[in-house]
């Protein structure tokens, strides 16, 4: 498997105590055409101030961004891989990014969600536990 | 950023400069908020933005320069340059705005687009105007900015004096727009005065345009600035100055505004912004409205008036005469003026002696001054701050008392 980097304190699947959950950011393909740089500024603020936020009450574990492009949609067709582009520009919701973080329980975990600016500017967010791996 | 990528690829390429700053703010909202902020935000948008110019000028391959001289220092161990020469590229590119063969519309417009970073929607939004017609303006003063082939550079030292003083009047207006404008957006024009104070700051900071008068423009506007908050009550009904809670007039902002009224003692020179800077300053210190010191309040106007009759002027000292002297004696300087023909179809004319009469504890006559003053303006704050002051005293607050 190759390795991925998470912008974060540690791998996903290490040493796991507390529940982790992982936010899925999805949202509608945006050139942030119709925002001056002004806007985008303040937008940048608030989502950077909500990440140093949960980092401070120790909530986050990682999260990566995913790149702007349809990605590749791969298959079995009788027996044999079929490989499509997936479609970006046409397509009507996209996978932004992921944060991974610490939550008790979903609860906490939607909580921590509904300060996420993602949610101001027409996105929405998919919260879905990981299921922890065994130690040992 | 505009301005710093203008200086580095020329004021020609203003527009795919733009453009380019825009495309860095989108590519860092779609990753920083999971890659969290760069350690130098600015270097690397402009980076980013530079590159993206970059890569389009040799794609249209009319590239003539040497991609040597487009180099620039970004980041690493200069960072007090790197501020240094972003706050310069800031200046050249205000004074660049404020031109004088630039429209007066177009210097603030193109100044809040290109330096403040506003887009023509909010620029409309601020102003009342619409969208089209802002991108018009912005349009137009581009247009001058080629035909007269207008370098992105400081003033020649023997012109500044008479530019800086073009650049403060286009921060004077921008701040105006923001604070006196009764209707838009409210947080647009907020937005819009704290660029002119930033902008102030700016001019204000620099060895060369840090003239006194900056520092008092920059006063004037802090001291100003510090009562956005209060102009209005819950409901978001208008608050004159004798009615505001001066608790919720912003300290730290007061205390900005004096350091600046301070530094702008320097000179020899008086200009308006000293005079109207030290009345706000009269506002500020002042621990109620009738503790104003009113006889210091009274001296500035009439300097001011000695410099230049203006009908607000004249009306704000007549209130502060009335303050000293008496309601009768407001009444009295009021009634000098009406004379004057602008003041007839001047709302705030009427308005003001509504109050004085309305002090006086003449109802009726108040009551006729304020519908007077309901006919000439069409502004619903205005309008409504009217009304009520009609129903206080009695009447009816319908019809324009034509």
């Amino acid at each position: 498997m190759c390795q991925i980097k998470i912008y974060g304190r540690r791998p996903v699947t290490e040493g796991i105590h507390m529940p982790q959950y992982i936010l899925l950011l999805r949202e509608a393909p945006s050139d942030f055409s119709n925002f001056s740089p002004e806007e985008m500024q303040q937008i940048i603020g608030e989502y950077v101030a909500w990440r140093i936020k949960i980092q401070a009450e120790g909530k986050f574990v990682g999260s990566n961004k995913l790149k702007d492009e349809g990605g590749r949609h791969v298959s079995l067709r009788n027996g044999k891989a079929r490989v499509v582009d997936g479609p970006y520009a046409e397509a009507k919701e996209i996978m932004g990014g992921y944060f991974v973080i610490n939550a008790a329980d979903y609860d906490e975990a939607v909580e921590t969600s509904k300060g996420c600016p993602h949610l101001k500017y027409n996105g929405w967010i998919e919260v879905r536990e990981i299921e922890p791996v065994p130690a040992g | 950023m505009i301005a710093t990528l203008t200086r580095i690829f020329g004021i020609k390429r203003l527009d795919q400069v733009e453009d380019a700053v825009q495309d860095a703010m989108a590519r860092a909202l779609r990753l920083w908020p999971y890659q969290g902020a760069p350690d130098k935000p600015t270097a690397w948008l402009i980076q980013v933005a530079k590159n993206r110019v970059l890569d389009q000028l040799r794609r249209d391959s009319r590239l003539t320069e040497t991609t040597d001289e487009l180099e620039i220092p970004i980041g690493g161990e200069a960072d007090a340059t790197f501020a240094a020469e972003i706050r310069d590229d800031q200046l050249r590119m205000i004074f660049t705005c404020c031109h004088p063969l630039i429209p007066e519309d177009g210097q603030i417009a193109l100044t809040l687009k290109t330096v403040g970073g506003f887009s023509a929607s909010e620029i409309a939004r601020a102003f009342l105007a619409r969208e089209p017609s802002i991108t018009k303006t912005i349009t137009r003063a581009k247009q001058r900015l080629r035909e007269f082939d207008i370098k992105l550079e400081m003033p020649a030292p023997d012109k500044l004096q008479a530019r800086l003083e073009s650049a403060l009047k286009i921060i004077y207006l921008m701040f105006n727009e923001g604070y006196s404008a009764l209707e838009g957006e409210e947080l647009v024009r907020t937005d819009l005065c704290h660029e002119a104070i930033r902008l102030c700051d700016l001019l204000a900071g620099h060895p060369v345009t840090g003239a006194p008068k900056v520092h008092a423009l920059g006063a004037l506007l802090l001291l100003q600035g510090a009562r956005l908050a209060a102009r209005c009550d819950a409901a978001g009904e208008l608050l004159l100055l004798s009615e505001q809670d001066r608790s919720l007039w912003d300290r730290a902002m007061i205390g900005r505004g004096l350091r600046h009224l301070r530094k702008s003692a320097g000179g020899d020179e008086i200009s308006d912004y000293h005079l109207e800077a030290e009345i706000a300053a009269c506002h500020s210190l002042a621990q109620s409205f009738e503790d104003t010191d009113w006889p210091r309040v009274i001296d500035c106007y009439e300097e001011l008036l000695n410099r230049k009759p203006s009908p607000v002027v004249a009306l704000n000292r007549i209130v502060a005469i009335a303050k000293v002297d008496g309601v009768e004696a407001g009444l009295a300087e009021l009634n000098k003026l009406s004379e004057n023909r602008t003041l007839r179809n001047y709302y705030p004319f009427y308005a003001a002696r509504g109050e004085l009469l309305r002090e006086a504890g003449n109802k009726s006559e108040a009551i006729d001054s304020y519908q007077k003053a309901l006919g000439l303006t069409s502004s619903e704050p205005v309008r409504r701050f009217l009304m009520k002051r009609i129903t206080d005293c009695g009447g009816k607050g319908v019809g324009s008392g034509e």
